[in-house]
């Protein structure tokens, strides 16, 4: 992995536990992040990202369990905890009735920063989100891409050295994708800790050093991207469409060929080390795929495989 | 590992001069110490964006109602019942209470709807809640910007009756904090009230039409308390509104209240206040800590 861990984790988590009423929304998760990694925080909606963000942003409550950031209890040293951090909360949040600079100026306000230091930041961070030619617009004017870009700035103001994004990239189109995740490498670079959550594998796997898989609020697995791929999935995978029709029913005929086999609506994935060898294998049975494909396993065949064929939006 | 970063501080200019932020600790301790302020200070600036909404009604609003009622109504009752207002003419014995009631249907738009946008509409309170600044200070914070904006309204107020004549008496402009404080006892219960409220089914308009309204019309604003029927005068007795309105005679025209009932007037008012705040505390807290 390309950082060492040193000194005493940033973020430290046992059995951190979260329930509403009866539901278990984070049930008993336990990591330790530390200094300048960044730790992702995978798995399907409602499998309890958010909260644990939350919990780790110290402004949410837990229910059990252990919970540190920079060593200190959010519930106990919540302002010192939350002065340490850069939050991008998966919903915006944004005040839109103040000007897209305001909002930057207002915000570096709560951190008790001066004038001085906050009026350059504010500009700089306007450039690297693109807004500078929106800088006195209402925010109300901005598009959803675009209020998610000054959420991301906002959470730059206090320059943290630990930075926490729920979903940052929802809503961004590619190029500032592109332009995030440059600009979030060059910070880990710099030794920033990131805690991250996304649906986008490819992110994930761009950004993370190290993820988590959580499933209704446990871990299901842990490791790096490489790590993940070797352990939950084989190093190739065949696709194969035969028409919608027919996915299912040939599957049957599929059986023993690579390690695991997988019909989809819309496709069958098989599982193996060698993708072209299976193919032929396919081939050799008699059956003839409209297209076929051999691709390197990616993260999201451990995502699928170790959270079921749940619909991930 | 050694840590990457250059160093921080450097105040032997190494152009271009790049000014970092200081280190959390200080962020924490400042944020401890104002924020509060900061608080106030974001709502202050978002209410200065309507700003010419906010001095138009604060204007319009009085000089309508003392026109209406200072040409209109106090001539006709002036002609007909002198004397029925401890010896001043109808228009003195109105102002204080309409003074009063603008300030407490001010506070009563204030402390409903924008608290729903915090929570709900556009999620304000989540912002600053992430920040180092605490769930009390958000609610400080709020209520100081507010009062804020009762104090600007109800000095335009007390000018605008001053201009009618209507406030003959030297210690008139203690009104002012009268008003202000009767606004906040009516105000702060209803904070905390707005906090618990989920979802927007119509409670707001509910308040504006059955508490707001009678308490408009029934705590001895357009007459003497003593002349409705035994039987609703405790619509006064326990309306923020009739205790400030009888303060506010007492210091617009001298209108004869014993000290004691003076300091009873006082307390209730605080005594509103200070539940309604500490409700909204807790509320507060409870809410945004999900
Ligand atoms: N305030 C709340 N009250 C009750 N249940 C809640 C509350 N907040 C979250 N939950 C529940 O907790 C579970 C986890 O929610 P959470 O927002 O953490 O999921 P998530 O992993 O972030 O999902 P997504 O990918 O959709 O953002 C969900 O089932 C959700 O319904
Ligand atoms: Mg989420």
């Amino acid at each position: 992995m390309s950082t060492t861990p040193s000194g005493p984790p940033v973020i430290s988590a046992q059995q951190l536990s979260k329930h509403y009423g009866d539901f278990r929304a984070v049930d008993g998760i336990s990591f330790d992040v530390p200094a300048g990694e960044s730790f992702g925080l995978l798995g399907p909606n409602g499998a309890g990202k958010s909260t644990t963000m939350r919990m780790i942003g110290g402004v949410s409550q837990r229910t059990s369990g252990r919970l540190t950031i920079m060593g200190l209890d959010p519930e106990e040293h919540g302002p010192e905890v939350r002065a340490h951090l850069g939050v991008v909360p998966q919903q915006d949040n944004l005040d839109e009735e103040l000007r897209v600079r305001d909002n930057l100026l207002v915000y570096g306000r709560y951190f008790g920063l001066p004038m001085s230091y906050l009026r350059p930041k504010a500009d700089e961070l306007l450039e690297f989100a693109q807004l500078t030619d929106k800088a006195t617009a209402k925010v109300d004017a901005l598009s959803g891409g675009m209020k998610r870009r000054l959420t991301i700035a906002r959470s730059l103001i206090n320059e943290p050295k630990i930075l926490l994004l729920d979903e940052p990239t929802t809503g961004l189109d590619p190029q500032a994708r592109h332009i995030l995740w440059d600009r979030l490498f060059r910070l880990k670079e710099s030794g920033v800790t990131l805690i991250l959550t996304t649906h986008y594998m490819d992110e994930a796997e761009q950004l993370c050093d190290r993820l988590v898989v959580v499933d209704k609020g446990r871990i299901m697995a842990e490791g790096s991207p490489a790590q993940l791929i070797r352990d939950h999935s084989t190093r190739e995978v065949l696709e194969l469409r035969f028409g919608s029709e027919r996915n299912t029913t040939v599957a049957a005929e599929l059986q023993g060929i690579g390690e695991r086999l997988e019909p989809l609506p819309d496709r069958v994935l098989i599982y193996a080390d060698d993708g072209e060898a299976a193919l032929e294998q396919v081939t050799s049975r008699g059956l003839r795929p409209i297209t076929s494909l051999v691709r390197r396993s990616s993260l999201e065949d451990v995502f699928l495989r170790l959270t079921g064929r749940s619909l991930v939006d | 590992m050694t840590d990457p970063t250059p160093a921080r501080v450097q105040e032997t200019a190494a152009p271009p001069y790049r000014p970092s932020a200081h280190p959390p600790a200080v962020s924490a301790a400042r944020a401890r110490t104002f924020g509060s302020w900061y608080y106030a200070e974001h709502v202050l600036r978002s209410m200065n964006s309507y700003r010419w909404t906010l001095l138009a009604s604060s204007v319009g609003t009085p000089v309508l109602y003392l026109f209406a009622m200072g040409v209109g109504l106090a001539t006709l009752v002036d002609r007909t019942a002198a004397g029925a207002f401890g010896g001043v003419g109808y228009l003195a014995f109105l102002a204080p209470a309409l003074l009063a009631s603008a300030t407490i249907m001010t506070a009563a738009t204030e402390f409903t709807y924008p608290v729903m946008d915090g929570f709900k509409w556009r999620r304000v309170y989540y912002g600053p809640h992430a920040s180092p600044l605490s769930t009390d200070q958000i609610v400080n914070g709020h209520i100081i910007a507010i009062t804020a904006r009762l104090t600007a309204t109800t000095i335009i107020y007390f000018l605008i009756v001053a201009a009618f004549g209507a406030s003959p008496s030297a210690a008139g402009a203690a009104a002012i904090p009268v008003a202000v404080l009767s606004g906040l006892a009516f105000g702060l219960p209803l904070m905390a009230y707005s906090a618990g409220v989920e979802e927007d089914k119509g409670q707001f308009a509910l308040v504006m039409r059955f508490v707001v309204t009678p308490m408009f019309l029934f705590s001895g604003t357009f007459f003497p308390l003593d002349t409705l029927p035994v039987f609703l005068r405790w619509i006064g007795w326990i309306s923020p509104l009739w205790h400030g309105t009888e303060l506010g005679r007492a210091l617009t025209y001298g209108y004869d209240v014993p000290a004691w009932l003076a300091v009873v007037h006082v307390l209730f008012l605080l005594v509103l206040a200070v539940i309604g705040w500490r409700r909204a505390r807790t509320v507060y807290a409870r809410r945004l800590g999900r």
